[in-house]
């Protein structure tokens, strides 16, 4: 299934306005996703006979902070059966300080395997993904401060009386 | 200070005895506030001067706290019942096969929850990736899984060729060479697997044999790139070096002698009574569940599901190279069992032997080594992509590893590169697969998963 047949299909059952096919010169297509109805959308992927994408690949974060004011959350979904490939961006408006980070739903209700994906962006580009069973950080200690994949993040002089040398 | 304070030390009278008198004493709040500080003040001083006597800086001062603060368990005295009790598995024991800690729930023998706390090799690979050009970001690849590091660079060049565009120019002699340190190296990370797995359900002598003839592939592969286990041989459009000379013959040497040792392999060690009776029917991971935890490699294939991507995907030459599939049958136990995952490494390393037979024929035939060959002939000047993304993964031993690119079209820099590992997926369902086994038994489902903490922390 090519991904203009998916995003009609996408856009037949949930409206036109949830997908923008955005093609890029030589890399890999995708679709983007409007986070409201990003949990349907997905479901409605992993279970409909005519897509059925049963595997999540990978789920990460890219801040696009030099440029734009988003975050991208950006889903790689493939099919085992028809051996489809899909990336799905939800594009999220970035903090800015003081506020807090941005949030979308999650997905672990649908793979198990998002619920570590989702702990690891989570931990290192700081996107809280709500109604996820276990949300702390995996990788870095549970009170490191900041998020180290965000691009104007800063490296700490200091973490527990130990100097962090860069 | 003698004293030794605990926590409940309140305000109020005291009855000392000493010898056959009482002594009454008596403590106000501000007094036992200062003489807490005065005893951690007078520890830490001692502690300094005896850190210096050994001629050390003090680095920083040890606090209690430290480890609740930094990596604190899920679970608390408060969440758990009353029969249940904590078991602190790691980081620093043998068989969690690196620097992993399980926090494990007990109810007696029985493990009622396993809560793995990962982060002790943190690397911060794909922040270091956001700063280094693609070539300089391949020794870091080599790190992920360094007991496969010809096979995760391979993943990570083609990545790299495919946003260039070259990946259909690549000369077939540097493929067919890169397909054959590939396999090699993927049958001595599966003889660590196999080895160490033996040594964690207690058979030490397969773990010996596997070694010794690891050690051959380690000084084969070092003869190629000049490094024992982190190679940095693969680059961005060729290879470092060609092949030496003489290693074709010697290379097939080799392979003549390794494959009656994996024979002898499977019997001791897969048709060995007691692994059977520690591995069959243990950890049972069922297809629809693995597939759902995103389970790849040779879990997914012990699962019974014919998923190899060398075949989904067909990259490099691998779809010129015939080879089969193993898959776990449930021979010895429940399919997708610990003992279905060793058989399944143990077949790969057969189907590895076919494949390194057929590189090294094409290798000394028709593409043979002539005077003017260039390994690093196609080998880019300047790596900079177009702006784009891509996704692209490829089967290492562990499992699917894949990564993902965002190029913005005006730096030799990725503006991300995301590293997605196939253990660190594939330990995520330990808990769910070890939750009512025995406390022995999450040892040996843990070895069978096969673990790299450098590929996992990242």
């Amino acid at each position: 299934m090519t991904l203009n047949e998916l995003k009609e299909l996408i856009e037949e059952r949930f409206g036109i306005a949830t997908v923008m096919p955005s093609a890029s010169p030589s890399g890999q297509n995708f679709l983007i996703i409007f986070k409201e109805r990003l949990v349907e959308v997905l479901q409605f992927l992993y279970s409909s006979d005519k897509t059925y994408f049963d595997f999540l690949s990978s789920i990460t974060g890219v801040d696009n902070e030099p440029t734009g004011a988003t975050i991208d959350v950006i889903y790689n979904l493939y099919s085992i059966p028809y051996d489809h490939h899909l990336m799905i961006k939800v594009e999220l408006r970035r903090n800015v300080e003081g506020e807090s980070i941005p949030e979308i739903p999650s997905v672990s209700s649908i793979w198990r395997t998002a619920d570590w994906l989702e702990r690891e962006t989570y931990d290192l580009v700081g996107i809280n993904f709500t109604n996820h069973p276990d949300m702390r950080r995996i990788l870095l200690p549970a009170d490191w401060e900041g998020h180290p994949l965000r691009k104007d993040y800063k490296n700490p002089d200091y973490y527990h009386g130990i100097k962090v040398e860069y | 200070m003698g004293l030794r304070w605990n926590t409940k030390l309140e305000a109020g009278s005291w009855k000392l005895k000493v010898g056959r008198r009482a002594i009454i004493l008596s403590f106000t709040h501000s007094h036992i506030h200062t003489l807490k500080t005065m005893s951690i003040e007078a520890h830490n001083i001692e502690n300094s001067i005896n850190l210096k006597k050994r001629g050390k800086e003090i680095q920083y001062q040890y606090q209690p706290d430290n480890h609740e603060k930094s990596e604190p368990n899920k679970y608390k005295r408060s969440n758990l019942k009353r029969e249940e009790m904590v078991i602190n598995l790691g980081p620093q024991h043998p068989s969690t096969h690196g620097v992993l800690r399980l926090e494990v729930v007990t109810d007696g023998e029985i493990v009622v929850d396993v809560v793995p706390h990962l982060g002790y090799l943190h690397r911060c690979f794909e922040k270091h990736a956001e700063n280094l050009p693609y070539n300089q970001i391949i020794p870091y690849v080599d790190r992920l899984d360094y007991l496969a590091a010809m096979n995760c660079e391979h993943v990570y060049v083609m990545g790299v060729e495919k946003m260039l565009g070259i990946d259909k120019e690549i000369p077939k002699r540097v493929e067919y060479i890169r397909v054959l340190v590939c396999e090699l190296n993927r049958i001595a990370s599966h003889f660590v697997a196999i080895g160490t797995y033996g040594v964690d359900i207690g058979a030490f002598t397969p773990f010996l044999w596997l070694m010794r003839d690891r050690e051959h592939i380690m000084r084969m592969l070092e003869w190629v790139s000049g490094a024992r286990m982190l190679y940095n041989y693969i680059w961005v459009g060729g290879l470092f070096y060609d092949l030496p000379v003489g290693f074709e013959e010697k290379c097939q040497e080799f392979i003549d002698y390794l494959e009656p040792k994996i024979g002898e392999i499977e019997g001791l060690l897969l048709e060995n009574k007691i692994f059977i009776q520690r591995t069959a029917n243990v950890g049972t991971l069922p297809l629809d569940l693995a597939i759902n935890y995103g389970v790849t490699g040779p879990l997914l294939r012990a699962s019974g599901l014919k998923y190899d991507l060398r075949k989904v995907d067909g990259y490099s030459v691998y779809p010129e190279l015939e080879f089969e599939v193993p898959i776990g049958k449930g021979e010895m136990g429940a399919k997708g069992d610990c003992w279905d995952r060793t058989y399944v490494r143990v077949r790969e390393c057969y189907e590895s032997i076919k494949i390194i037979n057929q590189c090294l024929k094409r290798l000394q035939s028709d593409l043979k080594r002539t005077r003017d060959f260039d390994p690093q002939s196609h080998v880019p000047k300047k790596i900079r992509p177009k702006a784009q993304e891509l996704y692209f993964r490829g089967e290492t031993p562990k499992g699917e590893l894949g990564f993902y690119f965002k190029a913005d079209g005006r730096s030799d820099i990725p503006y991300r590169c995301r590293c997605r590992s196939g253990t660190y997926v594939n330990l995520s369902v330990i808990s769910e697969i070890s939750r009512g086994s025995m406390l022995s038994d999450l040892i040996a489902i843990l070895g069978s998963i096969d673990i790299v903490m450098g590929e996992i922390d990242r």
